[in-house]
């Protein structure tokens, strides 16, 4: 075994086990910080397999905005000191159903569509592989989309199929459009409601 | 230095990687906290200095050297107290997640050139990402105490990180637009010459963007005038009011560490990284080993020398108040940010076929049209945010005209100058 996987060994386990230990805490802040060692885990899978940019995503968006929100949702709205959740039976039961499908679904399709490989030194190595500015020329479809080097999980030699340069720049405008709304209708709900007529 | 491990000494190649990692390692978590050692003492000094007292004089000599270790050692061996009312797990958690936040943006720091622990493309978003995490262990202490003291300042700590946040990262991204990558050891050697290189004085914008993203950076570190979170006058001590001990002494670390992290990023962003700015070649492609020295030691007086602005600004300005933080950034810092990002892409988009002939293969393909324009540009620029600030300036705010913020009880004071004659 080499140290890759040496490495994804621990980082894989340490995620499990935190991800578990969301699921079996009761007390919700405490179930935010198992949140965070998860997806901190997560970034470090990404860290592993070279993907920078993606792990510092996680961590910005998971762990220095979402989680951050979480706690401070907890502490404006909690009315004792320590909040803890009663999960009854029947809500147990419906979860382990829907989640033990999707993990299913999830295998079937991982097993069936890949086989695992190591990353390629190419990946990993900062000076070779692709950086931030080539990424933003993808995006907007100025460079082709496929890169030279092997990322995807096809074996050795077979080239992927020729694909058109392809924009990404209109979907990523729509999530963006789609944002935009959702703040619009937060800043609506959280509005000071003034009564017509009242003296303000 | 894997290579030599590997094959002079027979390690094998995934152990001596692990090898250098932890030396590595170890040279970071000892450069920051010997920095951190360094900078309490300091922090001590200047804070007397400009209260005009003489600060630690006996522990070390004549001016206290090891004032800050003989503290250490107190806070070592004094009782560490949890809390009955206190979410134990949450509460031993807070410090540790803390200092790991402020000594994981040090992995991508470079001090020199290639002296670098990770050399990572993504280097500057990788330690605002992590550094961003750091306030979860504040908020953890803060709320894990079962104080309400500390619960407050967790909260308010969580408010004002969260919204500092982004004009800090927009104000990133300005120099990293000017550069074109946003890996930080490829910026710092764009910027090796003069100091006329370096980005602070690239254009109007990345010379504001250095202001507005320094005091973000304070504001990050909780830093006064921005410690809403301890605020010793309103909330005992905030998020560490129930900390003792060591546990109290890794938040201050993880402070200490992240001030320097924050400066860093800075020096290396703006003010031309590990280079002088006299030589106008990279010093350690010209005489070597030495040069990396010299680097890494221009490198760490820059930061160091940041740090002691920040300390400057801590005993000089008072606390704002909570509001008036929150205004600070969403009303003046946000919009003030957005425009130099919109300016600097306009600036980097336009300018240069205004001004700058192209040369591509030998052949000049742009030839400049406008000789003086940049300079004219430049100075329009400056014009249209020197207004924009006085403009702000000028808008009226909560605070009573001519009052500093916090000076309010001034009013009531007899014989104060602040006092309208009657």
């Amino acid at each position: 075994m080499d140290q890759q996987a040496v490495l994804f060994l621990i980082i894989a386990t340490f995620t499990g086990l935190s991800a578990i230990a969301v699921l079996v805490s009761q007390n919700i802040v405490r179930a935010a910080v198992w949140l965070l060692f998860t997806l901190a885990g997560t970034a470090g899978v990404f860290f592993l397999l070279g993907a920078d940019f993606v792990a510092a995503t996680q961590l910005i968006i998971y762990v220095g905005g979402i989680l951050v929100l979480v706690v401070f949702g907890v502490m404006l709205t909690a009315q004792g000191p320590f909040i803890t959740m009663k999960v009854g039976a029947a809500e147990w039961v419906i979860a382990s159903f829907v989640g033990l499908l999707l993990l299913g679904v999830l295998v079937t399709s991982l097993v069936g569509a890949f086989n695992f490989r190591t990353p390629s030194p190419e990946m990993t190595s900062a000076e070779k592989s692709l950086s931030s500015a080539e990424l933003g020329q993808v995006f907007l479809g100025l460079e082709g989309v496929t890169p030279e080097t092997n990322l995807t999980g096809l074996p050795e030699g077979a080239r992927p199929a020729p694909r058109q340069r392809v924009s990404y720049l209109l979907p990523f405008e729509i999530v963006s459009v789609h944002l935009l709304v959702v703040l619009i209708g937060a800043a609506y709900l959280a509005r000071a409601k003034r009564r017509r007529g009242a003296i303000s | 230095m894997t290579d030599f491990l590997s094959s002079r000494l027979g390690v094998a190649p995934g152990v001596a990687e692990l090898i250098v990692a932890l030396i590595a390692a170890v040279i970071l978590i000892t450069f920051m906290l010997l920095s951190a050692i360094f900078f309490v003492w300091l922090e001590r000094k200047v804070s007397a200095r400009i209260q005009d007292r003489l600060g630690p004089t006996r522990v070390g000599g004549k001016f206290g050297w090891l004032q800050t270790l003989a503290d250490g050692l107190k806070l070592l061996v004094k009782e560490d107290i949890i809390p009955t009312n206190a979410d134990h797990m949450l509460f031993r958690l807070g410090p540790y997640i803390a200092l790991a936040g402020a000594f994981l943006a040090f992995v991508a720091l470079p001090f020199g050139h290639k002296v670098v622990a990770q050399n990572m493309n993504v280097a500057v978003f990788y330690m605002l990402a992590v550094m961003s995490s750091e306030v979860f262990g504040v908020i953890l202490g803060g709320y894990g105490s079962g104080s309400k003291w500390a619960l407050f300042g967790g909260m308010r700590e969580a408010a004002q990180v969260v919204s500092y946040e982004v004009p800090r990262a927009i104000s990133v991204l300005v120099p990293v637009i000017v550069a074109g990558t946003m890996n930080l050891s490829l910026i710092a050697t764009q910027q090796v010459g003069g100091f006329w290189n370096w980005y602070v004085f690239h254009d109007p914008f990345t010379f504001c963007a250095f202001w507005t993203f320094f005091t973000c950076g304070t504001a990050s570190c909780k830093r006064a005038p921005f410690d809403l979170a301890e605020a010793e006058s309103e909330l005992v001590a905030g998020f560490h009011t129930e900390y003792s001990g060591f546990r109290w002494l890794i938040f201050f670390m993880a402070e200490y560490g992240s001030m320097f992290a924050i400066s860093g990023i800075a020096v290396i962003l703006f003010l031309g990284g590990w280079n002088l700015g006299i030589f106008p070649w990279e010093l350690s492609d010209k005489i070597g080993i030495l040069g990396n020295v010299i680097n890494v030691l221009v490198f760490i007086v820059k930061g160091w020398l940041l740090v002691f602005v920040m300390m400057w600004v801590r005993w000089t300005l008072p606390r704002l108040r909570i509001d008036q933080v929150m205004i600070t950034c969403l009303r003046y810092l946000l919009p003030i940010s957005c425009v130099l990002l919109l300016g600097v892409s306009v600036w980097q988009l336009m300018l240069w076929q205004v001004t700058y002939s192209v040369v591509r293969d030998g052949q000049v393909i742009h030839e400049p049209i406008l000789g003086y324009a940049n300079y004219v540009l430049a100075a329009a620029c400056l014009a249209l945010v020197v207004w924009a600030v006085w403009k702000l300036m000028k808008a009226s705010g909560t605070t009573p005209i001519q009052m500093m913020p916090g000076a309010w009880p001034a009013l009531n004071t007899p014989g104060s100058p602040l006092v309208p004659k009657s």
